[in-house]
Parts: C-alpha cells; sequence; structure tokens
C-alpha cells in the first residue's frame, strides 16, 4: 500500500532543502510543502544585504521555479498556514479548511522576529524576517532619513550599513556593553564597531531604552541613560524566536525551539523538525542543545530530515557555521567559540586575521575570522574540517600564517 | 579574439590550489591539480558571482568561499546545492613555466 506521503511545513530554505532531498533520495510518494508566504521559496540572507542596497525596489531571489517543482512533482500550496497537527489521525488542517494526511511530517516552521513591546503599534518601527518585510524596509529607507536601529545583532548592523550606503543618518542603540555580544568574540566585534563608527554609525552600547512615543515630525526614542534619538524609521532588531506554537498546541516537547533528538526527531516518531525552529543536541559539544538561525544549517538540517524521514538514522554531525557582510568586510564563524576558553590569533595578509577558540584539553573547538571580502574564508572552511574532526593542532602552527591549515589536516 | 593568453607562471599556483587572473575585464580561476595538472575556469560561482579563487580546492573540487557550492573544476560541473549552473571551463596548456589558457 502506498503511504499517504511526506507533508513540510514552511517552504523557506530548510523546507524546500528537505522536499528536493526526498526526491533525490528516490521517494516517489506524495511531497506537499505548504508555506504561509506567497512568494516562490527564496533566499533570505540578501534580504537585509543585497535587497537593501539597490536604488530600486527589490525582487525575492527565489531559490526554485514552478516548472522545477512541476518537474519534481512536488506540491507547493502557498499562502496557506496550517491550523492544528492531528497526532492520532496523522494529517494536518490547513487555515483554508482542507486536511491533508501525512505518513512523516516535518516542521520547518522557521522564526520570527522577536517583538519589543513598547515599539506595539507603533507605525514606524518594523521589523526584517520575510521579503515582505523587505520591501517595505526599503520602500520607507529613502535617502536621508533618520534611522534608529534597536539591536547591535546580525540583522540590525547589516541594515545599519544598508541604510548609510543610502546616505541615511543612523543610530545603533545596543542593551548590552557591546554589540554582537552574543555570537562573536569582543576582538572581531570591535572591528564591526569601528568600520561602523568610521561609516558614520552612531552606536550607543550599555543603554536600554526608557520609552519611545511617535508623533507627526516622527519617533522620539528616550534611552535609559538620559538620552534621546530622534527617527523617521525604527528598525528592531532584537533576536528572533522559533515558531513552536503548532508543535506545542500539539502536545511535542520544546526547549528553546522544537525539541528533536540528533536525529531531528521530535517525541512523535512521525514527526521531524529542522532549521531555526528547532532545537538539538550537538555530539561535538558533547550533546549540547542549541537552536542555530543559519542558512546553511536549515540546508543542512533540511536535507537530513527527509533522510531520516525516509527511514534513515543518521545524527546531525555539521559543525555550526555562519556569515555576515557589512560594507566591504567579511565575518565568517565556525563552530562554537564560547566552547574554548583559549585562543590563538592568526593575521591573514594585511589586516584580516582568525582566531582559533581551543578548549583545556587543545582540541580546536571554533574558529572565527574577519578580513574584506573574502579573505579568510578558506581558512575558516579548512578550521572547520578541523573541527569536525576533533583535532588538537599545535598552537605554534595555528598561529604561524605560513604554515598551511591543509597540511594540519593532513597530519 | 583573444585566443591565448598568457595567464601566471606555473609556480604561482600551489598544488591543490587555486588563483585569480583578470584579463580584460574578465576574471578567471586558474586551479593546479593534486596531480600536478592545471586547469581553468570562469572565476565567479554561478550562484551569486563569488569569486572561487577565494575558495577551497580539495582533490578536484572548488569549493565557493560563501555558500560551499561545488563544482568539479575539471569539468566544470556544479555538484549539487545551492549551485545548479555548470561553470564554463577553458583549455590550459603549459609553456616554458607559463600557464596559458584559451579564453576563445
Amino acid at each position: 500500500m502506498q503511504d499517504a506521503g511526506m507533508v513540510i511545513v514552511g517552504a523557506g530554505e530548510c523546507g524546500l532543502r528537505a522536499a528536493m532531498s526526498l526526491r533525490e533520495q528516490g521517494y516517489h510518494g506524495r511531497v506537499t510543502l505548504i508555506g504561509a508566504e506567497v512568494h516562490l521559496p527564496y533566499e533570505r540572507p540578501p534580504l537585509s544585504k543585497d535587497a537593501m542596497a539597490g536604488e530600486t525596489l527589490p525582487t525575492p531571489k527565489t531559490i526554485t521555479s514552478r516548472d522545477v517543482l512541476d518537474a519534481q512533482g512536488i506540491s507547493l500550496i502557498s499562502g496557506v498556514t496550517v491550523r492544528a497537527i492531528d497526532r492520532a489521525g496523522r494529517f494536518v488542517r490547513l487555515s483554508t479548511g482542507e486536511s491533508i494526511p501525512y505518513d512523516k511530517l516535518l516542521l520547518a516552521t522557521g522564526a520570527e522576529p522577536r517583538r519589543l513591546p513598547m515599539a506595539e503599534g507603533l507605525s514606524r518601527c518594523v521589523t526584517l524576517r520575510t521579503f515582505d518585510d523587505a520591501l517595505a524596509i526599503r520602500s520607507h529607507l529613502t535617502r536621508g532619513i533618520r534611522v534608529a536601529v534597536i539591536g547591535g545583532g546580525f540583522i540590525g548592523l547589516e541594515l545599519a550599513a544598508a541604510a548609510r550606503r543610502l546616505g541615511c543618518p543612523v543610530t545603533v542603540i545596543e542593551s548590552l556593553p557591546r554589540i554582537l555580544a552574543r555570537a562573536v568574540p569582543a576582538e572581531i566585534a570591535a572591528i564591526i564597531h569601528a568600520e561602523h563608527v568610521a561609516h558614520g554609525v552612531d552606536i550607543r552600547t550599555g543603554t536600554g531604552l526608557a520609552s519611545m512615543e511617535e508623533g507627526p515630525d516622527g519617533l522620539s526614542i528616550a534611552l535609559a541613560d538620559g538620552a534621546s534619538v530622534e527617527a523617521d524609521l525604527c528598525i528592531i532588531g532584537i533576536g528572533a524566536v522559533p515558531h513552536v506554537g503548532l508543535a506545542q498546541e500539539a502536545g511535542l516537547s520544546v526547549d528553546n525551539g522544537i525539541a528533536v533528538d540528533a536525529e531531528l526527531r521530535t517525541d512523535d516518531p512521525h514527526i521531524f523538525a529542522a532549521g531555526d525552529c528547532c532545537s538539538f543536541p550537538l555530539d561535538l559539544y558533547g550533546g549540547r542543545r542549541i537552536r542555530l538561525e543559519a542558512w546553511r544549517n536549515a540546508q543542512e538540517q533540511g536535507a537530513l530530515a527527509a533522510a531520516n524521514m525516509l527511514g534513515g538514522h543518521e545524527g546531525h554531525k555539521a559543525v555550526p557555521w555562519f556569515w555576515s557582510d557589512q560594507y566591504g568586510l567579511g565575518l565568517q564563524i565556525a563552530g562554537l567559540c564560547d566552547e574554548g576558553p583559549q585562543t590563538v590569533r592568526r593575521d591573514v595578509g594585511e589586516v584580516a586575521f582568525i582566531l582559533f577558540h581551543l578548549a583545556e584539553d587543545g582540541r580546536l573547538v571554533a574558529a572565527s575570522g574577519i578580513g574584506p571580502g573574502n579573505a579568510i574564508a578558506r581558512d575558516i572552511r579548512l578550521a572547520e574540517m578541523l573541527i569536525a574532526k576533533r583535532a588538537c593542532p599545535p598552537v605554534d602552527k595555528l598561529a604561524a600564517a605560513d604554515t598551511k591549515l591543509k597540511a594540519l589536516l593532513a597530519a | 579574439m583573444a585566443g591565448w593568453v598568457d595567464a601566471c607562471g606555473a609556480d604561482d599556483v600551489d598544488e591543490e590550489d587555486v588563483i585569480r587572473f583578470d584579463h580584460e575585464g574578465r576574471t578567471f580561476a586558474i586551479y593546479r591539480s593534486p596531480d600536478d595538472d592545471y586547469f581553468a575556469t570562469d572565476g565567479l560561482c554561478t550562484h551569486e558571482k563569488i569569486h572561487l579563487a577565494d575558495g577551497l580546492v580539495m582533490d578536484d573540487i572548488i569549493e565557493c568561499p560563501k555558500h560551499n557550492g561545488r563544482f568539479n573544476y575539471k569539468t566544470g560541473q556544479a555538484k549539487g546545492a545551492p549551485v545548479c549552473v555548470n561553470l564554463k571551463t577553458y583549455p590550459v596548456k603549459v609553456e616554458a613555466g607559463r600557464v596559458m589558457i584559451d579564453i576563445g
């Protein structure tokens, strides 16, 4: 008997990759991909970068086409949300009233911007997650308007860089003592901070918000330190929260994301979760449970979920990796920097450098780097392979720019 | 038409590595394989126009430095998501210690 098919909730990078992987791995049954947005699946990373850079309004950078989906036999249902999962009956109920049965279900529901309660209802306050958000922001970003960015994280800083390119005065407000405090080592955050200041961004760290007031001439933001910032547009970039509602209502475990095992299975063997919405144990760091909001992870977990939905039993092994571009600088991080108390620096050319993060036993657990363009990309990639191998490279070799990391990999 | 052009010295590229070569507004990537043969492709990834010469060469694969798109640099074949368009390759010959490529 033919099974009921595979249903994937969420038609972003992760959901689409899973759908394509099911076919690549030879699955011939029904594949249904359900997306809340009306667009074909598209890439999100450009939304805070290239989509803001042009003089004209952006278009979505789609990852696939109707023709490809048709040829692959993937039915995409767009602009529709899933209201509920019936685990006993193994079907999902859509906002259209329709029900779709599944043999295996993948939740790739992603995340949404964390809300700032005091900004609720203020028309000049915006967040960025979807293409439509990007379009709205870009259409407001006319030359010279005053921009405030709440939160010194990646989205906020990339948008700050974009707004400067368009000649807008920009103030970034970060409540922690420095920008990028959660994700990036201080030494690298300092470079990014200096680059923003050099481009004319006013960065206020270590101060929270007291109040926001919207008037006819703009938004007045009172800071906890007594200062005030006037803005025409305020971008709220204070992190993302995973979409767990559907899973929670279905009685699945949630722990900073839909809780899955290393094989991306929830506590219902017929339901998997992958990408930004899930938290998973990473063997590389002693089974530490993490959640990643990253483009490459979305793809890797989409592909892995597909394999395991088809009966595979492979654990997630990939080293966490992400990048950010601001002005001409490229940042890349492989691994989790907070796992490594010891840091070794390698200079790459004149201005680029890499920090290797080592655990107490000398094991390489992370590498972070920054430089013009993609100057550090190759070495970060090699470091990622060393991290995956759980290598303990000699500290002097890591520091010496003339020692090729490839040679350490072969050692 | 340009035909054969002198791209670099044979020693300018390390074994299992790649360098960038710019010529008359075009950009190319010149590879030296682990078995010491030379190859040339377009310099930019077919996904997002990233310079491949910043990427990593492993055996006969070049990996894009930004999004890990992989190509076989000997044939130009795209090896899967996120790259789906093959890379253009160019004939190469080594003469008197110089790497020459036929850019057509």
